[in-house]
């Protein structure tokens, strides 16, 4: 079994690139199963099910998507085999940026929008600069030169990543960006995560609803950057 | 194919015949393109003349909708020519009229010439000689956002010409650009390039020694210019001088004798 992970911003095209993709690689006679990531609501399932595939959506509600799909990712693994998938794709939620939810062993896909401008890569943080390979969307939308500044933005945050230009519209790039995921190598043995999740637990995540520090317990950090531990 | 690089010259550009929107073959199957040659795109609006210049652009090898393979020098180029902007054979000016990027417009030449393996300074060149293209003139300082749809085209054009020195220039309807077309065309066809451009504008369809022309997504015909067509293109140009002249005068507030 080959596993890809697909993070980017919300609205970056991370699900047409995906839908392209998956087209060609049933073309090339891979079965691909596809497990969609999303917090409150999703309707990607019922465009990827066109695609005559299986899907599955986890919603994590309440809880960080990206923390409920790595906790999740061997249930996903079990019903993909389950269904007779070669290769499992999974589509996260893209939101905090401070994590990335990439397996080592796992292709890690960055879907990044060029129109976002080129400081973009800079901000989105370990999703990007841990990733194999960083999808360029939208490039139809700005001149050649900007998607060049913005491919070099891209190197500056990830030097060894692979740039893929693609177009969720017309397809561009898919061909290219389903060659890489049929070349992954198969996962093995335990996998553990590229880049630690952010520092969590704090009284907001167990519900506390009061605004300012004299409500809160936990690793606090100031705006001046200064840390303190408030607690037991 | 890994010796080719943008120095390397002349170059033949080869468009291998695909399919149309519906599917049909194109009924040109192949044209070659050398060194030197303007070549134009024609067709109404929808025909699918940017989806060719998009299939030349990315060197299409059969993996785009249209099917349509690009060789160059009769071989499929390999990946590096593809898509590393510092190896990259082809500059394009697109449709866009505006840049999205939050920079200076200084700061994004830099990085762009940066970015295509090129001295940072050529920066001062490409704004000086996109001043020479439009009316009010951009300034280094300028963010990029605020400058107008023909400043912005004015400044991809002497980008493409300035940093972007590649050997084969594809340009989308460069007459809609607020600019002077004719000097726009100049400056980008340069000295012994591929240059492609599509265009409704009769000058430079006929500026162009051949045009592809497209309907339904398809390659449809070649047609090569011919004397009869010449000769209109003469009286085309005097027209275009004319009007030319008279746009700047109303444009200058004077009163058109």
């Amino acid at each position: 079994m080959k596993m890809v992970v697909v993070a980017g911003t919300p609205g970056s095209g991370k699900t047409s690139v995906l839908m392209h993709a998956v087209k060609d690689l049933i073309r090339a006679g891979h079965s691909p199963a596809l497990v969609k990531i999303d917090c409150m609501w999703t309707e990607d399932d019922a465009r990827f099910k066109r695609l005559k595939v299986p899907v599955a959506v986890g919603l994590s509600r309440d809880m960080c998507p990206d923390h409920y799909a790595i906790y999740n990712f061997d249930e996903m693994l079990e019903w993909a085999a389950a269904q007779g998938a070669s290769i499992l794709l999974n589509e996260t939620a893209g939101l905090c940026l401070r994590c990335a939810p990439y397996p080592d062993k796992a292709l890690a896909i960055c879907v990044i929008d060029v129109t976002t401008g080129p400081n973009s890569p800079l901000k989105v943080g370990p999703l990007l600069t841990t990733a194999d390979a960083a999808v360029m969307t939208k490039g139809d939308l700005v001149s050649q030169a900007e998607r060049e500044v913005f491919r070099e933005r891209i190197l500056e945050a990830n030097p060894g990543c692979r740039i893929i230009e693609a177009n969720g519209l017309s397809g561009k790039g898919s061909a290219e960006l389903a060659q890489l995921m049929a070349g992954w190598p198969d996962i093995c043995g335990e996998m553990v995560l590229r880049h630690n999740p952010p520092l969590a637990i704090c009284t907001l995540c167990t519900g506390e609803l009061r605004i300012a520090k004299e409500h809160h317990r936990g690793v606090l950090r100031h705006l001046d950057g200064f840390m303190e531990y408030k607690g037991e | 194919m890994s010796q080719i690089n943008s120095e390397i010259m002349p170059l033949t550009l080869t468009i291998q015949g695909g399919v149309d929107k519906d599917g049909h073959l194109d009924a040109v199957s192949e044209i070659e393109i050398t060194s030197g040659e303007i070549i134009g795109i024609v067709g109404p609006t929808g025909s699918g003349k940017s989806t060719l210049i998009a299939d030349i652009e990315q060197f299409a090898l059969g993996d785009t909708p249209s099917g349509r393979k690009i060789l160059i020098n009769g071989l499929e180029p390999a990946g590096e020519l593809r898509c590393n902007p510092r190896k990259k054979l082809v500059a394009q000016l697109s449709q866009n009229m505006h840049f999205l990027a939050d920079m200076s417009v200084e700061e994004f030449l830099r990085m762009h010439a940066k970015s295509r393996g090129k001295d940072p300074g050529l920066a001062n060149k490409v704004i000086a000689l996109a001043n020479t293209l439009t009316g009010e003139p951009v300034n280094p300082a300028f963010p990029l956002t605020i400058l107008s749809g023909g400043q912005s085209r004015a400044l991809m054009v002497a980008d493409i010409a300035v940093i972007s020195d590649s050997p084969i220039v594809l340009i989308d309807e460069i007459e809609n650009a607020g600019i002077k077309k004719q000097e726009a065309l100049r400056l980008l066809a340069g000295e012994g390039k591929i240059v492609v451009v599509v265009t409704h504008d009769p000058m430079l369809a006929l500026m162009a020694s051949r045009r592809i022309v497209m309907k339904n997504g398809g390659m449809t015909k070649v047609i090569s210019t011919n004397e009869d067509e010449q000769r209109v293109f003469k009286d085309v140009e005097r027209m275009d001088g004319w009007l030319t002249a008279l746009r700047e005068t109303i444009r200058q507030g004077e009163v058109v004798a």
